[in-house]
């Protein structure tokens, strides 16, 4: 042992590690190929959305159906992330806090929608709630609109979201163990006062975690959403569906306009996740000793 | 041995009857009785898996048994939830709130209570104050829990589940996670704490000298049975079972057969009574230091010193039995001093015989 | 008073988040999922079998399902090359370079859609100097192998880094130790060691681009029997109000999707036992 202490490092370092060419055309292959497939697309986006000059960026983001998109999006996205918000927490507190038979089986059901294709994410919907769906005549003899609407929306953006949140606290949950919690209930706390001082505190960041993934996700949608949007401008496009539509219609700038602040939130998502990693990373350092 | 029991007129805090605790086919506990007086502080001493904490937890209400009944001053406990039952109890890992300052881990249960028995703010200060006081850690009100050392957690700990004047205390462990020289600080300081408050006291120990020396009456269990329970001095020198004997102290044993009243090894008869234990395999139980160590043919025994070791007052002689396989340690004072080859007579000054059920 | 008290917990609430949970799971999960499959067995097993053995149908699913495999095998490969730069080696910009490989999880499929059509079509940054090569990418099936590679990239590298960065250094001391050449380390004893990761790599890019939608539809062409994916012929069906057609196609997906996750299940499963936990 003292004897490889005392090597000199290359000595060390031939045992672990390639010869330095190869080291270097290892990395530099990684590094073309994460340039063409990853860092060029997003370059594309924002040249393309100001090759018209600033101005004519910003004539397109203030274009009234850009702004009714950005509207849309914004409210399908809070009503998706608040909703799988309360029930990742829920769900997340009966599976990680307790045993019970099929656990693991619950926990695939609730990946489920990770492993469908956003386009049969949105066709579930159209069966449920189509023309020729299963309750679509008795909703439209009672002029209730899901489909084509609003509600369509976020019911698919709902179901694509659906894992985030719970996902991202699970383990967490599962981590921390039930003493802290069983510690407030022996010291007289109420399950709600349980919850709310002492459970909450300890996954914050996990659920932030949870809700930025949902969030970047339901705003970003566009397989599920298209299925069930209907296209009517103005009314249903959200900002993904906007983006197809004047990109077919040849009208790139604004396309790409709108497609920036989706590569923003992305990019803003990107580094909001990495500082979270590092907190999570953090309350993760073992507890005792 | 301690004033509460000699009165004779004590009251009981605790009283656990038959308890049953089953996880799948496993019995946990199996069968458990105990009582603990008001104001004793008992110990549970057991290896792990014989049960000890899953009682400590039953009688806290954070476990729920099959069967059985859990009385608190005659009242039902299981009636009642944890939350309900002013049970303090401290945690082996002490569970204190990370995301809490060592001050309002301890004023956690007092801000918990209902509106309209809840101190207000100052009668909640001065409350944590003196309970920091107590535990002599008032200095680290401000501190998180994980910029504290174990030996300060614990304490804390212990301040938190004070601060609901509970009517019983229940300690998990409390020295398992500590380091050797902080373990012997704390059980003075915990049997100490204990003669201040005089709450009604039980701790889980797998560590018999923890036991022995903290404990009122220890509470000896093995594979969810309760074994014995005696004061530190019964258990040690009155086993009751060859479990115990063998838990307790460490034991010399060899395989004896027990023929008519008379005891054999290894063919040989010894020259010691079988105390009214039927025929059949035994086993012989000696403490090391009961082993009396004469001249050639002086005892039941005799071997050759194979190797000693001294330290302190004994010296610690390694003896290979003559007419046997077996090799014992014993401690002997070194009045005499032995060497390396010597043939020894030995006689068991006390001893104990058990059946041989294994 | 001294019956049995059953199995009750410490903590509260079990039963009221569990309902929940079960209810919501079932109202939105379960139940549409459910009413796919229910709407399939309206038809009759001739019908099906028409709608999947058409020539459209057919070289729709042969087209995203031969495409995701290629992609997902070179996700594999490159996967693996990048995740051993990014642990092994330390170069300047290494951290960005980890950050950026979550870029196809987090930008939304239709603008690296509309980005990929740009960067590759005719008069793009790159399919400029390829078309000078008289290599086309745009509007052919090469955009749309070209868009699953890009979205399947992090599902490697995110699955095998975490495994490689806690691989036991000594392993590959000993090996050494006992005269192994660097190339047989790595590859007898490195990656043997990571085949479960990669693997689950390689299977969840694979189920990834199968499904996906977005990011290929515009770099496709979507010339029906030549670069029409799966996913675009059920949008389109479902558009020409053919839902026996879109749903036929969906359920063969989607069991397609389901098989994918029970063999990464199992694969995890192997890989737990096969490496006893420390």
């Amino acid at each position: 042992m003292s004897e490889l202490q005392i090597s000199p490092g290359s000595v060390r370092d031939d045992l672990r590690t390639e010869p330095r060419l190869v080291r270097g055309i290892i990395i530099a292959i990684a590094l073309i190929f994460l340039t063409v497939f990853v860092v060029l697309p997003l370059v594309v986006v924002f040249a393309q959305a100001f090759s018209r000059g600033i101005g004519a960026y910003v004539a397109a983001l203030s274009d009234p159906e850009a702004l009714s998109a950005i509207r849309l999006t914004l409210c399908v996205a809070a009503i998706s992330v608040s909703l799988n918000l309360v029930f990742g927490l829920v769900a997340a507190w009966a599976i990680a806090k307790f045993d019970f038979r099929g656990k693991t089986f619950l926990i695939s059901l609730i990946d489920l929608p990770f492993s469908v294709s956003p386009v049969i994410s949105g066709l579930v919907f159209v069966l449920l709630f189509g023309a020729q769906g299963y309750w679509g005549p008795w909703l439209q003899s009672h002029n209730v609109h899901v489909l084509f609407a609003v509600p369509g929306i976020a019911l698919a953006t709902i179901f694509v979201t659906f894992p985030f949140v719970a996902r991202a606290l699970i383990p967490l949950m599962q981590e921390q163990g039930t003493q802290e919690e069983e510690a407030a209930i022996s010291l007289g706390a109420s399950g709600l006062q349980t919850f709310f001082r002492v459970t909450l505190p300890n996954i914050k960041w996990g659920v932030l975690y949870g809700v930025l993934l949902s969030n970047a996700r339901a705003m970003g949608e566009f397989g599920a959403v298209s299925v069930v949007s209907g296209h009517i401008r103005g009314e249903t496009n959200t900002m993904p569906l906007l983006v197809e539509i004047l990109y077919n219609e040849y009208q790139f700038v604004s396309s790409f306009a709108i497609a920036s602040l989706l590569a923003l939130l992305a990019l803003i998502t990107l580094v909001a996740k990495t500082i979270l990693e590092r907190h999570l990373d953090e309350g993760q350092l073992p507890r005792g000793d | 041995m301690n004033g509460i029991w000699t009165k004779g007129n004590f009251r009981v805090a605790i009283e656990v009857k038959n308890i049953v605790k089953r996880f799948g086919a496993f019995a946990a506990l199996d069968g458990v009785d105990l009582k603990a007086a008001n104001g004793e502080l008992l110990a549970l001493l057991g290896p792990s898996g014989s049960g000890k904490t899953t009682l400590l937890r039953i009688i806290a209400g954070l476990d729920w048994p099959d069967a059985g009944e859990v009385s608190f001053d005659g009242e039902n406990a299981l009636a009642h939830g944890a939350g309900e039952r002013h049970v303090g109890f401290v945690f082996q890992h002490y569970a204190l709130f990370r995301h809490m300052t060592v001050f309002e881990n301890v004023a956690f249960g007092l801000r918990v209570q209902p509106r309209a028995i809840r101190k207000d703010e100052t009668g909640i200060r001065r409350r944590v104050k003196e309970l920091l006081d107590l535990v002599q850690l008032d200095w680290l009100a401000d501190r998180y829990p994980s910029q504290l050392s174990g030996g300060q957690r614990q304490r804390i700990a212990l301040a938190r589940a004070l601060a609901i004047e509970p009517r019983i205390l229940l300690l998990d462990e409390p020295f398992g996670a500590l380091d050797a020289k902080v373990r012997k600080e704390l059980r003075q300081w915990l049997r100490s704490l204990h003669q201040e408050i005089n709450v009604t006291s039980i701790f889980v120990t797998h560590d018999q000298e923890e036991a022995l020396e903290v404990a009122n009456r220890v509470v000896v269990m093995d594979k969810g049975r309760i074994e014995q329970i005696g004061t530190p001095g019964d258990v040690y020198d009155n086993p009751a079972t060859a479990f115990v004997h063998s838990f307790i102290g460490e034991s010399i044993v060899l395989p004896v057969e027990v023929c008519d009243g008379c005891v054999r090894l290894g063919g040989r008869a010894l020259n010691i009574a079988a105390n009214g234990l039927a025929s059949g395999p035994s086993k012989l139980f000696v403490r090391r230091h009961d082993m009396q160590v004469g001249p050639a043919g002086s005892g039941a025994l005799e071997g050759a010193v194979r190797h000693v070791r001294t330290f302190g007052p004994i010296q610690r002689a390694e003896v290979a039995l003559s007419g046997g396989e077996s090799v014992i340690e014993i401690d002997a004072p070194r009045d005499r001093e032995l060497k390396a080859g010597d043939i020894v007579g030995l006689q068991p000054r006390r001893y104990r015989i058990f059946a041989a059920t294994e | 008073m001294s019956g049995s008290t059953g199995r009750r917990s410490t903590l509260p609430g079990f039963g009221l988040t569990m309902g929940l949970t079960l209810t919501w799971l079932s109202v939105i999960i379960l139940i549409p999922l459910a009413g796919l499959f229910l709407k399939t067995l309206e038809l009759s097993p001739d019908q099906f079998w028409d709608i999947l053995s058409s020539r459209r149908t057919l070289n729709a699913l042969k087209i995203s399902f031969g495409l995701a495999f290629a992609a997902a095998l070179v996700n594999l490969v490159m996967g693996t090359v990048i995740v051993w730069a990014l642990v092994r080696y330390r170069f300047p910009g290494r951290r960005i370079f980890d950050a950026i490989v979550d870029i196809p999880f987090a930008l939304p499929t239709a603008v690296a859609g509309i980005a990929l059509t740009s960067l590759f079509a005719q008069k793009g940054w790159l399919g400029a100097p390829l078309a000078e090569l008289g290599i086309k990418v745009a509007f052919t099936p090469t955009g749309i192998f070209i868009a699953m590679i890009f979205i399947g990239i992090p599902f490697v590298v995110r699955t095998v880094q975490p495994v490689l960065i806690d691989l036991d250094v000594e392993i590959e001391e000993a090996a050494a130790s006992l005269g192994a050449s660097r190339l047989n380390t790595v590859f007898r004893v490195i990656l043997p060691s990571l085949i479960p990761a990669l693997l689950t790599g390689f299977a969840l890019a694979f189920a990834r681009a199968v499904g996906e939608y977005g990011s290929v539809i515009f770099i496709a062409g979507n010339l029906p029997n030549v670069s029409e994916i799966a996913p675009l012929l059920i949008v389109i069906r479902l558009s020409e109000f053919r839902y026996a057609d879109a749903t036929a196609i969906a359920v063969v997906m989607l069991v397609a999707s389901f098989l994918i996750i029970f063999a990464v299940n199992r694969i995890q499963r192997w890989a737990q036992m096969r490496i006893p936990a420390h």
